[in-house]
């Protein structure tokens, strides 16, 4: 029984973070400013990587934990140097 | 069928609650972006899915591995510590590059830069 | 001999153990690769010659975190309660914030704890005036964000760094 719980749980929490990814997107696509992209592509990432979990969880793999680790630093940069660039118009000073 | 029926009943409740827990924050983060008005509104939501989000499905993936694997697995905890420690940065960034953009435009709705600057 | 070898223990065992963490193992090698990046990292920290930061108050930097903590989990409930319920006459809105602390690493725990909690977020500091601005997404006093940021984090950090 309450492995059955445990396999729905995880497949509805799956599908509410491909929601939420998808409203990221939305959000990326309309905008209205380039900050609200970069914001949006950042929360992208960290749901990217909570999904990672998730999906490690289901099969059992720690090398998802890995992936999720990437992804965070991956997004911080990514995010850090976007920033940068709004601010100046260029990456580096 | 699957390694997750090794899991005694309570560590399966548990971990199905934090799991559901964890990716409704994200989802409730997700839905913020696309509700809220403006862009200074909107920068609040994804903290709900970089805190308690990522803490409670942090926590549900140390309770199933550790207790797969019959040892303490908590090494997820670097990804808490790295998002607890990158998350305020880029948010801070992206607000100030925001704010520079906007006071460059003389928008009316962002307080202006102190005379001295 | 210490001083110049382990300028910054803390640091150092800080990085072995994330070391350790990401190897899952502790092993022999493990931990003296480790070891030596834990050391060789924190010179590499000295030579950006950081501010000495003093931690007078151990306990209260506890009772800070304690503190925290459960101000984020308060705030990510008030949060998802404003996305969820919809309510357009919500204000959100800048508030400037006087300050008397003045320590670089106390502003730094600061910044990073107004920001961490969501429904606040730290946008700028002048360092001149000491007049801090942050945004709060349910603006409903702004005299008692002022006193409520100034007597529960503020007050501590100044205890603590200053």
């Amino acid at each position: 029984m309450s492995h059955s719980l445990l396999d729905a749980a995880i497949l509805l929490a799956q599908i509410l973070l491909l929601l939420a990814m998808s409203f990221s997107i939305i959000r990326m696509v309309r905008g209205p400013r380039a900050q609200d992209r970069v914001l949006a592509l950042d929360a992208l990432y960290v749901n990217a990587m909570i999904l990672l979990l998730t999906i490690g969880i289901r099969s059992g793999s720690l090398l998802y934990v890995e992936a999720g680790l990437i992804i965070a630093l991956l997004g911080f940069a990514g995010t850090v140097a976007l920033s940068k660039f709004l601010m100046r118009g260029q990456v580096i000073e | 069928m699957s390694h997750l029926d090794a899991l005694p009943p309570w560590a399966a409740i548990l971990v199905a609650v934090l799991v559901l827990l964890g990716a409704l924050l994200a989802f409730v983060g997700s839905l913020g972006l696309l509700r809220l008005k403006n862009f200074y509104k909107r920068v609040h939501a994804p903290t709900l899915g970089t805190t308690l989000g990522t803490f409670f499905m942090l926590a549900a993936s140390i309770t199933c591995f550790s207790v797969l694997h019959d040892r303490p697995i908590f090494y997820e905890i670097l990804i808490g510590v790295f998002l607890t420690l990158t998350t305020p940065i880029t948010l801070m960034l992206l607000v100030r590059a925001a704010l520079y953009r906007d006071r460059e435009e003389g928008s009316a709705d962002v307080p202006q830069a102190p005379p001295h600057e | 001999m210490t001083r110049r070898w382990l300028p910054y223990p803390i640091l150092s065992a800080l990085l072995l153990l994330i070391w350790l963490l990401l190897n899952q193992s502790i092993a022999p090698g493990t931990i003296l690769l480790g070891a030596l990046l834990g050391v060789a990292l924190a010179k590499v920290f000295g030579l950006l010659r950081p501010p000495k930061a003093r931690v007078r108050n151990y306990p209260l930097l506890g009772l800070l975190f304690v503190r925290v903590v459960v101000d984020i989990v308060r705030s990510n409930i008030a949060v998802a309660r404003i996305i969820l319920r919809r309510d357009s006459r919500m204000q959100s809105g800048f508030v400037a914030i006087p300050l008397t602390l003045t320590d670089h690493y106390g502003l730094a725990v600061l910044a990073c704890i107004i920001t961490s909690t969501p429904g606040t977020i730290w946008v700028s500091y002048d360092s001149s005036a000491n007049i801090l601005l942050i945004h709060v997404l349910d603006l409903v006093d702004e005299a008692s964000w002022i006193d409520s940021i100034k007597q529960r984090y503020e007050r501590p950090l100044l205890e603590i760094f200053q």
